[in-house]
């Protein structure tokens, strides 16, 4: 029989890091994903791996650099003024193509906000929340088996691709309890990291770095990046389909608010509307042509987010020409996470 | 015929950018010799910063991450935590170290990283043209101090290599200059203490060099070496502030 265990969210990233191979988490504590660095404080040790509790999270992205470019496996994690503070090295790390997991356990903002389930950090991840316009894979799980899943996932995709990656939940993923079924880790067939810097010994120097002031190497480099992302869109998109064949109306939601979305559709089934799914789980590289697929059968489009209308944006700009797109979502914080019963009205109102 | 002089073979042969009198390259040599020395260029990972230093790969034949401005220190722990087996070393200019890099230098002293600190104390930001550092002595005029640096406004020049040396962390702290022979004699005995810290695996070891800047300076190249011997030196003493291992 397979095993399974009863885990929140935030353990299973730290399960399905350990069990990626990643031996190297720098962070710094913030809630709700500090049970991220309490378990990995707890376990690394004995795998001979290390843990740094840093003085910032600047320091922590900057520690995952430095790993990084010698080739381990290496993660950070945190919630969002956190990420905020990562910002300027995981730019430095896509400018410097360099392999590295960042979990987002978002929570709502601006400012310190609240410690609410949140989706308005959607932006800030898919859109390059740094300066210099490039992009990182951006998953988001939306159960404790794909917080799971994901994590491996988004530590293959780095490697596969030398860039960055971030799992992006809230605290409903993180902190909920569910039944995992701890996967081993996937074969994947990932390159060399010949680039990786180890001490020359007596070969040729390497350098990891992201300033190019040659006439002409800067602007090579990001088409470099360019064609990646480009490549990341054609072969890494993934989402989740569910009813949507018969479908009169498609509801759009990611992680923690297509869970509530999925009851929702449930209910609305029952009073014989035909509603279905489409869950994005790649939000970098966006499913663009699952979008555009779908509604060239289903003409209408309800995205529901718990932020003010942030994804919408890149489904408007995925569906067909004569789709409808509306929007339903509301600001993350203290009592305003959705229920179904009231997603369900939105689905009778734009059936 | 003997040879008694060579470039060391941590250094590429090829010209550096600095300007004439800038006492970089010189430091880039000692810290090359220092590689040359224990036989460690193959297994160093260089750390560079953002400064005029930013170019430490084009010099020195050694595998190099580059960090963002003043994260050079962070970069380097978590360098040296996954290859503990490398000699790993940070090459930082005062801006970098001493400002926006102030908390990340003084935690990884503070955990007493396995590392070795190199800070190129110049008085100013070289490499944007010359603005106030926190290391600016008081009454100097940059561009963005005209009226000369104000205590009162802008605070005292910070002395890195003291207050690091009372972090427990912290195995090697001295502060050389290389204005004159004698000195660069003296540095090249501190450089070897420093590197045979991380060598032996005795801790965190920090090296601070005083620095000619003539450019931002407004000042010949002989004009500002001097002033390294004499108004700099008065405020930044060389010597030795910890050294437990007694090297
Ligand atoms: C985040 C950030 N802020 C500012 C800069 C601009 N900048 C580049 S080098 C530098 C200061 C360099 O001074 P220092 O560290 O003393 O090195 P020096 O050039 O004097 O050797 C600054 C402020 C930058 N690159 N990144
Ligand atoms: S600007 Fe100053 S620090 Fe930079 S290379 Fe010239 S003299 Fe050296
Ligand atoms: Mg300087």
């Amino acid at each position: 029989m397979t095993k399974r265990l009863f885990v929140k969210g935030n353990e299973a990233v730290a399960m399905a890091a350990i069990e990626a191979g990643c031996r190297y988490y720098f962070g710094y504590p913030i809630t709700p994903q500090s049970d991220i660095p309490e378990y990995l404080s707890r376990e690394l040790p004995r795998l001979n791996g290390e843990f740094i509790q840093a003085e910032s999270e600047i320091a922590s992205i900057n520690m995952l650099l430095g790993a990084s470019a010698t080739g381990v496996r290496a993660m950070t994690s945190s919630s969002s003024p956190g990420i905020s503070l990562k910002q300027e090295g995981i730019s430095y790390m896509a400018g410097s193509e360099l392999p590295g997991v960042i979990v987002n356990i978002s929570r709502s903002g601006p400012g310190l906000g609240g410690i609410d389930a949140s989706q308005s950090d959607y932006f800030q991840a898919v859109k390059g929340g740094g300066h210099g316009g490039y992009h990182i894979v951006v998953l988001a799980p939306s159960s404790v088996q794909e917080m799971y899943d994901l994590t491996m996932l988004a530590f293959d995709l780095a490697d596969i691709y030398r860039m960055p990656a971030m799992v992006l939940a809230d605290s409903v993923v993180g902190q909920m309890k569910e039944p995992l079924v701890p996967n081993k880790r996937p074969a994947a067939d990932l390159p060399d990291k010949d680039w990786a810097v180890r001490g020359k010994g007596d070969g040729e120097q390497r350098v990891v770095k992201s300033l190019f002031l040659g006439d002409g190497e800067l602007e090579a480099h990001n088409w470099k990046l360019y064609r990646k992302y480009q490549e990341l869109k054609a072969r890494e998109c993934r989402w989740e389909a569910c009813q949507t064949d018969d479908a009169d109306l498609l509801v759009a939601a990611f992680g923690s608010t297509a869970r509530i979305a999925k009851t929702a559709i449930m209910m609305a089934r029952e009073e014989g509307l035909k509603v279905g799914l489409l869950r994005p789980i790649t939000l970098f590289p966006f499913p663009e042509r699952a979008f555009l697929e779908a509604t060239e059968r289903t003409k209408k489009v309800l995205v529901v987010e718990l932020n003010t209308g942030q994804m919408v944006e890149d489904v408007r700009l995925s569906v067909a020409r004569d789709a409808e797109v509306a929007f339903y979502g509301r600001p993350p914080g203290a009592g305003s996470l959705p229920t179904p019963e009231e997603l369900l009205e939105q689905i009778r109102q734009h059936y | 015929m003997q040879q008694v002089f060579k470039r060391p073979i941590s250094l590429k042969d090829v010209q550096t950018h600095f300007c004439p009198g800038c006492h970089h390259g010189t430091i880039h040599r000692l810290v090359a010799e220092a590689l040359d020395e224990f036989g460690v260029q193959g297994r160093t990972i260089g750390v560079a910063s953002v400064g005029c230093s930013v170019f430490l790969y084009g010099y020195f034949d050694i595998d190099v991450v580059e960090a963002p401005h003043g994260r050079a220190s962070a970069v380097a722990t978590g360098v040296k935590r996954a290859r503990p087996d490398n000699f790993v070393f940070t090459y930082q200019g005062d801006g970098d170290l001493a400002a926006i890099g102030t908390a990340e230098i003084i935690h990884a002293a503070n955990r007493g990283e396995d590392i070795t600190v190199i800070f190129v104390n110049n008085t100013t930001y070289g490499m944007t043209g010359g603005q106030m550092a926190p290391t600016t002595l008081v009454g100097q005029k940059t561009s963005t101090s005209p009226y000369g640096r104000n205590q009162h406004k802008d605070g005292a020049p910070i002395r890195m290599a003291e207050l690091l040396a009372q972090l427990e962390g912290v195995a090697f702290s001295a502060r050389v200059a290389v204005n004159n022979p004698k000195n660069i004699i003296d540095a090249k005995r501190q450089f070897k203490k420093a590197f045979r810290y991380q060598v032996e695996g005795k801790g965190f070891s920090f090296i601070e060099a005083l620095s000619a800047c003539p450019t931002n300076w407004g000042m010949n190249a002989i004009a500002a070496n001097e002033r390294v011997g004499s108004e700099m030196a008065d405020y930044f003493k060389l010597g030795v502030f910890k050294n437990t291992d007694n090297m």
